[in-house]
């Protein structure tokens, strides 16, 4: 059996582990976007930071990992996708088209392609001392060019935005950050969360611009000058475009894999074609506290759908239960995090507390008696326990009350009503 | 057979040596906010809930961390932190279900449960046998129901 | 070393947090908690200064095995000038807190001046502030954690505050932390209430504040201690499974249990409200008073009560906060509640203990003044029309209403709060007062014991058994048997415990060890944690020393040897039953020898020798 996994993130990498470990004597080839060994971007903020080096990126850390589980490592980007829609063979039997050239045929094919930084559309973006913050690539030139007081206008302040920050600051940069909303790390965070953020943010020097979207940039006197609204403007050495992210899936035009967002997976993250499968930041699967299909780009979502689709590649029946979107963000020390629908849902009741002066704030969204939803600020001890109240929807019964009178006591929330779970 | 620490409410009266335990075996010092066993107490139930990882099958903070720093230790079993390789991301704090594995901003590191290399020393230190360190062959959420019917700590129940 | 070696300063008035360094030489002097604390207030005081004056400080303050693996390494004490004596208030307590204050850097903690407005203290590592507690004020000690825990986030912040008796003034108002233990002596509540200071709330996770001197030898010597520990029958077995009350039924078979204000000698109700009728299934609700024991932090005794009322009892129908369970009734706060008014219903002891400890006022000297006013009341002293309610002896009612008001500072609450010695006084029977330099008796009678009330009659800070617990000798031979009725070689003894006690109140130990241990199984684990030589005979120079000095400061602060008495009803009335029927306290023959052997003179002043000799 040919499996052929498309991307070497956490998904693809996990993917082929289990895939070893499942089929001993299967063929396992994984296909690496870019040089170098897999590597996670959840590391690149502490490379920046220079708390570590390339190789601490790296997402396993023996050099002969991949060739001891005969995993074959190829490097070279996918660019299209023949599928052999054959109904009567039990593979798809198709093979992927390379960048060079090259075709890998594959019985079994996973998709994970991650996830690639969205384009602003505006003048300038290709000129240089313009980066995204997404690739190793990215994270070196950013290091080779940010010193002492650097002029970086960074555009967008989502999870990747915040991330990089200190990596930024500790390199001595005067960081501008514009940010279109109102709000930073919106789609995490709620007002009172990201307000926090902010300040906790200006406090350690970052000048941060709310409502503000750049309409082009320019080179002027060996730098970049940013052009704002209102005839307002700003010069930059630097330019960090991080406004979001998004599947990669160009390559997979014509392939007939049905696509919503991301692809369309059921729960063994087979998509709409028998024998290929997707995982990670690419799936769009269920989600277990809307019954919905979404994309879900976390680490822990990327892993567990990597391996539930590899157990299935491998002929071992396994379903995704669903995941939920949760996330934990450190913004210049200040760590945050947010949990499920902590936007809350209609009929639902919450309760938060603040200590503004301390940076520390937890707000509680709760269904009937099941917690559905967490943001916070500041706090970290067991919040694990958020997600497996939350995953494991834990009738609270009497500790519902006590978590709306005092939500620090999650832990004892979850030691005491978890037995019950569902 | 493996062996797992086993708690048991019951018998825990809060005293916290545990959690010294554990803080002096890692830090050097008394320190119970370092420690990776904590006593949770339920004041209006009069109880004291000890409560550590319990190196579940599932380890979905190994699975979860990105860069490899969680590994298992294949003599006791338990999921262990390779400190110099942990960047700090935090991920497995909330992959975690059980709230059991946890940042230290002192650190930069996460910190979990490793059994001590396979002599616990929450459980030589605790007074009262709360907590002990025993052959068993459960395994992942299965040990967690087994222990959480225990803790008891829920007034309908009580 | 096991001193941080850090001392915050906290002004009040002007709201200033200042670190210093501690003095290294007066921890050589006297080792650390109550010497220490008392060596610094003595020097930064004038010892006539009136308690609730601005000028009066009020020290929070460890020992070195304040938070360490020696069992029992949790205490603190709070040292001040006491409003209810006049003299050295020290109030030792555990639960977390002490502990949590070493983690956080600090032995000790020094406030002067008084608050314009209310406030309280949060540290968080070397980080300290004040911050408003007008939203606090008004609150019981168990609001005031849980408000704290929830806004600052954070469960595991350990919290001692004062409830409304502290800011009432209760002269015997105390420091509750961790909900249920107390610093519950003397006042020293009412001192923080008098500086507008509500809560200090803390969060220790440095590793890096002290270490052991040497930690192999630590670790070693604490491991040890606990195997005596365990292995005792008092430490090992009574006090986890009856705690403190497994003495009332013995004391009152002994006939030294102080019943209704004293004049009995034994109550026919102490069965009832025994360690063992904690145990016993109630036939309301089918279950136990006691759910179980709990420890305070590091200690491997557990002697802690944890209960939980019948929700059916008349005072706390209706009343969900007092239905879960609590700290429950430990000895002293048993008899007082109970036997010294001769209240037999462990259901309203409890009640009363929760209040106690929920609003902060320490039930010996609620409870004793309580039995004052009811003897006043039976001697037509005291009418209804003033109380606004019957006050008999026995009467659970009474019992109930007057904790509820006391701790609220309302009705004839207010009277109660001032101490049996103010009421005594102000309706004219200051004899009848059970007091000591203003301060009541615990729960063991001068007359059955003798040596306990030479230990009243002395004791620095008024009548006190944890200054020198002569029941060890003369009730559970600790260390030898001494015959209850006996007064030769009780003076010499009674110094002795006095100095170890002071000792062991410096060290972060709990004096509760000491059933079990000597200074034999002290000494390695001060020695292994301190910097220094802490041989024994140096030990109890040290304890003398504090002994001494805190003599000195009462003396400056106006008490006399005169005030080294008890009340007549100790002296001349006879006990009635029991196997010390017609005993009176030998206090005079005793007393001399006690100044003798202490190195005073005869008026009770240490003489210059003995003031050389100990460099007080």
């Amino acid at each position: 059996m040919r499996h052929l996994i498309i991307g070497s993130g956490p998904a693809g990498v996990v993917a082929a582990e289990t895939l070893r470990k499942a089929d001993p004597a299967a063929e396992i080839t994984l296909l690496c976007g870019e040089a170098g060994p897999p590597y996670a971007r959840m590391a690149i903020p502490y490379l920046l930071k220079g708390e570590i080096d390339e190789e601490g990126t790296h997402i396993r850390k023996d050099a002969d990992h991949y060739a001891r589980l005969r995993i074959q490592l190829v490097q070279a980007r996918a660019v299209g996708l023949d599928t052999a829609l054959d109904t009567a063979l039990d593979a798809a039997q198709g093979q992927v088209r390379l960048e060079d050239g090259r075709r890998l045929p594959y019985d079994r094919l996973l998709i994970a392609t991650g996830s690639r930084p969205s384009h602003e559309q505006i003048p300038g973006m290709d000129l240089p001392g313009v980066h995204s913050c997404w690739t190793l690539e990215d994270a070196r030139t950013i290091l080779a060019q940010a010193r002492p007081g650097t002029r970086i206008v960074q555009m967008g302040a989502g999870f990747v935005g915040c991330i990089i920050m200190e990596g930024l600051l500790s390199r001595g940069v005067e960081l501008t950050i514009l940010v279109r909303s109102g709000y930073m790390v919106r789609r995490m965070m709620n007002p009172t969360a990201s307000g926090l953020i902010r300040r906790w943010c200006e406090g350690k020097g970052v000048r941060i611009l709310t409502h503000t979207q750049p309409l082009g940039i320019s080179a002027a006197e060996g730098a970049l000058r940013v052009a704002l609204p209102e005839g307002r403007s700003l010069p930059a050495d630097l330019y960090l475009s991080v406004v979001g992210v998004d599947p990669n899936l160009g390559f997979l035009e014509g392939s007939g894999i049905e696509i919503g967002h991301g692809i369309l997976v059921d729960a063994t993250m087979q998509s709409s074609v028998p024998g290929i499968y997707a995982a990670g930041d690419v799936a769009e699967a269920a989600d277990c506290l809307t019954g919905q299909r979404r994309i879900n780009a976390i680490q822990p979502n990327a892993v567990e759908q990597g391996r539930i689709a590899a157990l299935n590649m491998a002929g071992l029946p396994a379903r995704f239960k669903g995941g939920f979107v949760f996330n934990v963000l450190t913004t210049l020390g200040l760590m945050s995090s947010s949990f499920g629908e902590w936007q809350g849902v209609a009929g639902g009741e919450s309760t938060e507390v603040l200590d503004e002066a301390r940076f520390r704030y937890l707000n509680l969204q709760f269904e009937g008696e099941r917690l559905i939803g967490a943001n916070c600020v500041g706090f970290s001890d067991h919040i694990g326990a958020l997600r497996g109240l939350i995953e494991g929807r834990v009738r609270l019964g009497v500790w519902k009350q006590r978590l709306m009178e005092d939500p620090a006591q999650i832990m004892q929330a979850y030691l005491a009503a978890g037995p019950r779970v569902a | 057979m493996q062996k797992s620490l086993h708690l048991d409410p019951n018998k825990c009266t809060g005293c916290l040596q545990c959690e010294m335990a554990c803080a002096w075996e890692n830090y050097r010092s008394f320190t119970v906010a370092k420690s990776r066993i904590k006593v949770f107490t339920f004041h209006r139930e009069g109880r004291f809930v000890p409560y550590t990882c319990t190196q579940c099958d599932e380890a979905w903070c190994m699975t979860a961390c990105p860069v490899d720093a969680i590994r298992l230790d294949p003599e006791t079993g338990a999921k262990i932190v390779l400190e110099p390789t942990c960047v700090g991301c935090k991920v497995c704090t909330i992959a975690c279900p059980f709230g059991t594995i946890n940042y230290v901003a002192q650190t930069g590191k996460v910190q979990k449960c490793d059994l001590c290399g396979g002599a616990p020393a929450c459980a030589k230190a605790c007074p009262t046998g709360a907590i002990t360190y025993v052959d068993s062959d459960w395994t992942g959420f299965g040990k967690m129901r087994q222990w959480a019917g225990k803790t008891d700590t829920n007034p309908a129940t009580v | 070393m096991a001193w941080t070696k850090n001392v915050l300063r906290v002004n009040l008035e002007t709201g200033s947090c200042t670190t210093e360094p501690l003095n290294l030489a007066w921890a050589q002097d006297y080792l650390g908690q109550r010497g220490l604390a008392t060596k610094y207030l003595v020097s930064e005081i004038d010892p006539k200064v009136d308690p609730f004056s601005p000028k009066n400080k009020l020290i929070f303050v460890t020992g070195p095995l304040t938070g360490t693996m020696a069992a029992t390494g949790g205490r603190y004490s709070v040292v001040t000038k006491g409003p209810l004596t006049g003299a050295i208030a020290c109030s030792n307590s555990g639960g977390y807190f002490g502990a949590e204050l070493k983690f956080a850097g600090w032995d000790m903690v020094i406030f002067e001046g008084a608050s314009p407005k209310p406030v309280y203290l949060l540290i968080q590592d070397g980080k300290a502030e004040l911050v408003d507690a007008a939203h606090l004020w008004g609150k019981t000690v168990w609001e005031t954690e849980e408000m704290l825990k929830r806004f600052h986030q954070d469960p595991q912040i350990r919290v001692a505050a004062i409830g409304r008796a502290g800011e009432n003034r209760v002269l015997y108002a105390g420091i509750v932390n961790d909900l249920h233990r107390a610093a519950g002596r003397s006042g020293v509540g009412a001192v923080m209430g008098s500086k507008n200071l509500k809560a200090v709330a803390v969060r220790g996770t440095r590793t890096d504040a002290y270490t052991m001197a040497d930690p192999e030898a630590f670790m070693r010597a604490t491991e040890a201690g606990k195997q005596v520990l365990a292995a005792n029958g008092v430490t090992g077995q009574g006090l986890p499974t009856y705690g403190t009350q497994v003495l009332m039924n013995v004391i009152n078979e002994l006939g030294a249990l102080p019943t209704r204000n004293h004049r009995d000698i034994q109550f026919e109700g102490a069965q009832a409200i025994s360690g063992e009728a904690m145990h016993t299934k109630r036939p309301t609700d089918g279950k136990a008073n006691l759910v179980t024991n709990g420890a305070c932090f590091g200690c491997t005794i557990a002697c802690g009560r944890i209960s939980r009322m019948d929700p059916s009892h008349f005072s706390i129908q209706d009343k969900p906060q007092y239905q879960g369970a609590s700290g429950g009734v430990e000895y002293e706060a048993a008899w007082a509640l109970g036997a010294a008014n001769g209240v037999s219903d462990l259901e309203t002891l409890t009640y009363a203990n929760f209040l106690c400890n929920e609003d902060g006022f320490d039930p010996i000297s609620f409870g004793a003044t309580v039995g004052a006013a009811m003897e006043l009341y039976e001697l037509g002293l005291l009418t209804k029309e003033q109380v606004g309610f019957e006050l008999p002896f026995g009467s659970t009612e009474a019992m109930v209403k007057l904790a509820e008001l006391t701790a609220r500072g309302e009705g004839f609450g207010k009277e109660i709060g001032l101490g049996s010695k103010r009421l005594c006084a102000k309706y004219g029977r200051p004899e009848l007062s059970m007091t000591v330099k203003g301060q009541e008796f615990p729960a063991y009678d001068g007359r059955g014991l003798q040596g306990m009330g030479l230990a009243y009659a002395t004791s620095n800070r008024g009548a006190c058994h944890l200054r020198g617990y002569m029941v060890s000798p003369e009730v559970l031979g600790i260390p030898v048997k001494m015959e209850p009725q006996a007064t030769e070689g009780k003076p010499a003894m009674l110094k002795a415990f006095q100095d170890l006690t002071a000792v062991v109140d410096s060290s972060g130990l709990c004096l509760f060890t000491t059933f079990a241990w000597g200074l034999s199984d002290i000494q390695p684990q001060i020695q292994a944690a301190c910097e220094g030589d802490w041989s024994e005979e140096r030990l109890l120079l040290v304890g003398e020393r504090i002994w001494n000095l805190e003599r000195e400061f009462n003396l400056a602060a106006g008490l006399t040897g005169k005030d080294d008495t008890l009340p007549p009803r100790l002296l001349k009335e006879p006990a009635k039953t029991g196997p010390q029927k017609g005993a009176v306290s030998k206090l005079p023959q005793m007393l001399p020898e006690y100044y003798r052997v202490r190195g005073w003179t005869p008026e009770g002043v240490p003489t210059a020798e003995t003031r050389t000799r100990l460099g007080v």
